[in-house]
Parts: C-alpha cells; sequence; structure tokens
C-alpha cells in the first residue's frame, strides 16, 4: 500500500462506531493528530475516549469512516499487518498492566526479546537506559507486586517505549497517583515524546495536569468532539459542556443527579401526607 | 440458557484450535513450556505422590481382606497393580490435577485477563494465545501422564508396603503374579491413553474457562469453580466412554 507522508500522523475521518446500532458509542469523529505533537483527548467517564483509543491501536475496527495512521488504513489491514503496526506504537495502560510474573527488568525487556534478534548483552544496556529515563534503574530486580502505584507506572511507561515507538498513547495516566508521582508522569510524558521524536496521544479527564503539557486538546461528550482547541483556548472557551469540565463545577450540563424520578415521589411525601 | 451453552462450546472449538494452530513458538522456545512444566507438573508432584501412596496402601488393606475371603492372597498384587494402571491412576490423578494445576491456571489467566495482562501483551504485538496459553497447554498435556504414571508407580509401593511389609502376604508371588498378569496393550497403555486423553481435556478447560472469565472478582471465582467442576466431571464421563470403547472385544 503506498503510503501518504503527511504532517500528521493520525487522521480519523467520519468514524462511527456502536455495539449494537441501537446505542451508538462514537458518532461523526473528525480529528487529525500532527507528527511530533502531544495531543489530549479529555471527556468525562463513558465519552467514548478510550473506544477512540482502541480503533487507533486497531483493538477494534470502525464500523463506518477512517482511521488512517501513518498513512495506512487500519481497517484494511490485515492480521500480521496489525502487529505491524502496533509494534510500532507504545500504550500506557491505565493501572500499567505490568506482566506480574515477570521482573522489572523482565518486563521492560519483553518486547525486545519478542520482537528483536538483539543479544541480551545488548538488551540488557537498552534495558537499563530505558529504566534511568524513567528514574528507576535500581529497581530492576524487583517483582511487580513490590512496587507503588507510582512506580509501576513508571515501569509500564519504560515498557512502552522499549522499541522506541513512533505514536506514544496514554490511557487515563495520571489515575489514582499521589501528587509527586502525578508530577512525574506528567513530565516524563512530555519529555520522552520530545527526545523520542514520537507523537503522544493522551486519553485523559486530569484536567489541569493535561492541560501544562499538551498541545491540543479535544473534548468529546456522549461519543462526539464538541470542542478543540489549543489548552489556552480550551481555557477560554464559553462553551458550557467545556466549562463545566475545565474548572470541575459540580452542576451544568452535565447534571450532578442521576435521571430519576421525582425527589418526592421517592420519598413518599404525598403518601405520607395522605 | 442453552444457546448461550452452545455458543461457549463453540468459543472453546475454536479456542482449543487456535491454541494448537499457535503452538509453534512453544516448540521453538520450549524454554517458555519448560517453566510452565514445573508449574503444572513439579508443583504437583507431592499432592500426586502422597495420594498415590495412600490409594495403594487402602488398596492393599481392602483388597487383602476380600482375596482371603477365597484364599487367593498372593493375588494382591494382580490386584493393586491392575486397579491402579487401569483406572484408579489416570483418573484420580486427573482430579486432583484439575484441583490442583486446572484451577491454579484458570486463576492465572483470568487474572492476566482482568488486569490488562493480556491487552497489553496484544498491544505490544505479541498473540496472547501463543505466548501464554500455548505453552501452559502442552506442560499441562505433557506433565498428566506422567504424573499419572507416577501415582500408579506410587500406589504400587503403598499396596506393597501393606500387603507384604505390614500383613505379610509373600512377596515372591506379590511381584511375579503381577508381572505375569498385568498386560503392557491392554492394561498400561490403556491406562496412558486414558491420562493422555484426561491432560488434553482438563487443559483446555482450564485454560477456556481463564480466558473467558468475566474480568472481575467474581468472575475469576466463579471460572476457578467452573474449571474444577466441569473438569472432574469430564474426566469421569470420558472415563466411562473410553472404558467401554477398551472393553469392546469382550
Amino acid at each position: 500500500m503506498a503510503r501518504v507522508a503527511t504532517g500528521n500522523l493520525i487522521e480519523i475521518k467520519g468514524v462511527d462506531y456502536w455495539y449494537t446500532p441501537r446505542r451508538s458509542i462514537l458518532s461523526g469523529i473528525d480529528m487529525v493528530i500532527p507528527r511530533g505533537k502531544v495531543v489530549a483527548i479529555m471527556g468525562i467517564s463513558g465519552s467514548g475516549k478510550t473506544t477512540l483509543l482502541r480503533l487507533i491501536g486497531a483493538v477494534m475496527k470502525a464500523r463506518r469512516g477512517e482511521v488512517m495512521v501513518d498513512g495506512e488504513l487500519v481497517s484494511r489491514l490485515d492480521n500480521s499487518g496489525v502487529y505491524r503496526l502496533r509494534r510500532r506504537m507504545g500504550m500506557l495502560f491505565q493501572f500499567g498492566a505490568l506482566f506480574t510474573d515477570l521482573s522489572v527488568f523482565d518486563n521492560v525487556a519483553f518486547q525486545m526479546r519478542e520482537h528483536t534478534a538483539l543479544p541480551e548483552r545488548m538488551i540488557r544496556d537498552l534495558v537499563f537506559m530505558k529504566l534511568n529515563a524513567v528514574g528507576l534503574r535500581g529497581a530492576h530486580r524487583l517483582m511487580p507486586a513490590e512496587l507503588s502505584g507510582g512506580m509501576a507506572r513508571r515501569v509500564a511507561l519504560a515498557r512502552a517505549i522499549a522499541l522506541d515507538p513512533m505514536l506514544m498513547m496514554y490511557d487515563e495516566p495520571f489515575t489514582g497517583l499521589d501528587p509527586i508521582s502525578l508530577g512525574v508522569i506528567r513530565n516524563l510524558i512530555r519529555r520522552l515524546n520530545d527526545a523520542l521524536g514520537a507523537t503522544s496521544i493522551v486519553v485523559t479527564h486530569d484536567v489541569q495536569e493535561a492541560l501544562e503539557i499538551v498541545d491540543y486538546v479535544y473534548y468529546m461528550s456522549d461519543g462526539k468532539i464538541v470542542a478543540h482547541g489549543t489548552p489556552d483556548e480550551l481555557r477560554e472557551m464559553a462553551e458550557p459542556l467545556v466549562h463545566q469540565f475545565v474548572y470541575g463545577e459540580p452542576d451544568g450540563p452535565v447534571p450532578f443527579q442521576y435521571p430519576s424520578k421525582g425527589y418526592a415521589e421517592d420519598l413518599r411525601l404525598r403518601a405520607a401526607r395522605g | 440458557m442453552t444457546n448461550d451453552g452452545v455458543l461457549r462450546l463453540g468459543f472453546a472449538a475454536r479456542f482449543i484450535a487456535l491454541t494448537l494452530a499457535h503452538s509453534g513458538t512453544s516448540f521453538v522456545r520450549f524454554g517458555l513450556v519448560i517453566r510452565e512444566l514445573y508449574f503444572t507438573g513439579v508443583l504437583s508432584l507431592i499432592i500426586i505422590l502422597v495420594s498415590g501412596l495412600f490409594v495403594g496402601m487402602v488398596l492393599g488393606f481392602q483388597g487383602f481382606h476380600t482375596l482371603q475371603t477365597y484364599g487367593s492372597e498372593s493375588a494382591l498384587g494382580v490386584l493393586v497393580a491392575l486397579s491402579l494402571v487401569r483406572e484408579l491412576g489416570p483418573v484420580v490423578s486427573a482430579l486432583l490435577f484439575a484441583s490442583r494445576a486446572g484451577s491454579a491456571m484458570t486463576a492465572e489467566i483470568g487474572l492476566m485477563k482482568a488486569t490488562e495482562q493480556l491487552s497489553a501483551m496484544e498491544m505490544m504485538a505479541v498473540d496472547p494465545i501463543s505466548r501464554v496459553v500455548a505453552p501452559r497447554f502442552w506442560a499441562g498435556f505433557i506433565s498428566m501422564p506422567l504424573l499419572a504414571a507416577m501415582f500408579s508407580a506410587m500406589g504400587v509401593f503403598g499396596g506393597y508396603l501393606v500387603g507384604v511389609v505390614l500383613i505379610g502376604v509373600d512377596e515372591g508371588s506379590f511381584w511375579s503374579q503381577m508381572q505375569s498378569a498385568v498386560d503392557f496393550r491392554e492394561d498400561i497403555l490403556n491406562g496412558v491413553i486414558k491420562s493422555v486423553v484426561f491432560g488434553f481435556a482438563i487443559t483446555w478447560i482450564a485454560l477456556f474457562e481463564g480466558y473467558d472469565a468475566p474480568p472481575t472478582a467474581e468472575g475469576v471465582s466463579g471460572a476457578t469453580t467452573r474449571t474444577v467442576v466441569t473438569s472432574s466431571l469430564a474426566v469421569l464421563g470420558l472415563d466411562f466412554v473410553l472404558t467401554s470403547f477398551m472393553f469392546r472385544g469382550i
């Protein structure tokens, strides 16, 4: 297939996704992610962010529309094509997803051993370089069960960049971290992106953390992109949904209350009076 | 309910077909299988050997008691050996294997799924079926007949301890009658065939249940229970089918 070298690593055009036709997850998604940038996809839980990430990683295929990654139409790839593409992607899962039966060292070395024929001595050096980048060279002998949440996330990050991917995807990288670990991960995302010359997508709802490091933001709600712009543009945006989200207001277009019957009716006030 | 059952059976069939088709890695990198052989086989050894010894000793007592009535205690060796190699060895060791190794396999794979380790592997362009499932399958398949053989050997030794050492049955007739009455093809080979079939069934069930487990705590615990129940029933059912085929000439 002819590769189209454009300034965009990812181009998504008119993508729809649903599990059953009556319940749409994504509809009419248009998105471009330029090379070398860190782009955030934000939105409340259940807005379709992770699904979008899965479409880019070819875990699922779009029901309608096109997902192009590095000039290749993901939906046209066969199994080996998908695996070839994934070798150039790194993904950080929400809770790290480290292999619990392997040590920190073996976790980072995993992809190198699976996909390359590098001699063990070179793998050792590379693993130490990757661990050094996340500040955990000294922890290479530990097992995942011996790591704190923040450390596990950093090891997972070292594992994800093991083969110097062109695209890094982060699925909720800030969830459940203490402020120090959170700051470390936040800075690493930016630093690694620039050092590797990669492109990064950060799926998150931690607004303030993300707005500090990303170049561009897509804001999703209910399976649609409702706003996009630079972090500064987003902060100034009048769109009520975005405003409520960015400033963390408890009530607004996204209501505080889950849809229900009337409060009085639930408390049986009328019945009590009668 | 029935539809779901048929659907799952279909998934399980596809799963085993995929596992067999993706077994190349297991043979090229046999180290992966050896590692699993340690967890499924070596770590099951203690329970298998101890159980084998006790089953054999009980057979010694019961056998002697019954044979004594007919004045044929010297046939104790034959009774112990035939019961073990034809039936008890393959069946009891398979039941123990299902609860010791099968449940561990299901729980491990179910938890790997729940903690997104399998998804992470897939995103790293490594197929979990060939890297995680297939080596475990072959390890279970290889270790089951070996464990059954060790169970039977230990059981014969248990029968000897009780029959000859404790009760005082003549040692010469105990061993010589056993040697002349146990046929390699009819008895031992049929027992080995059974244990190979049981090993296949248990490992298949255990791996499929783990792979198919809902990624929650209840999901994994339910799958582990199902592995033990389903594979125990499968072993007993298959034992009947296999035995009836093996007896067809009688």
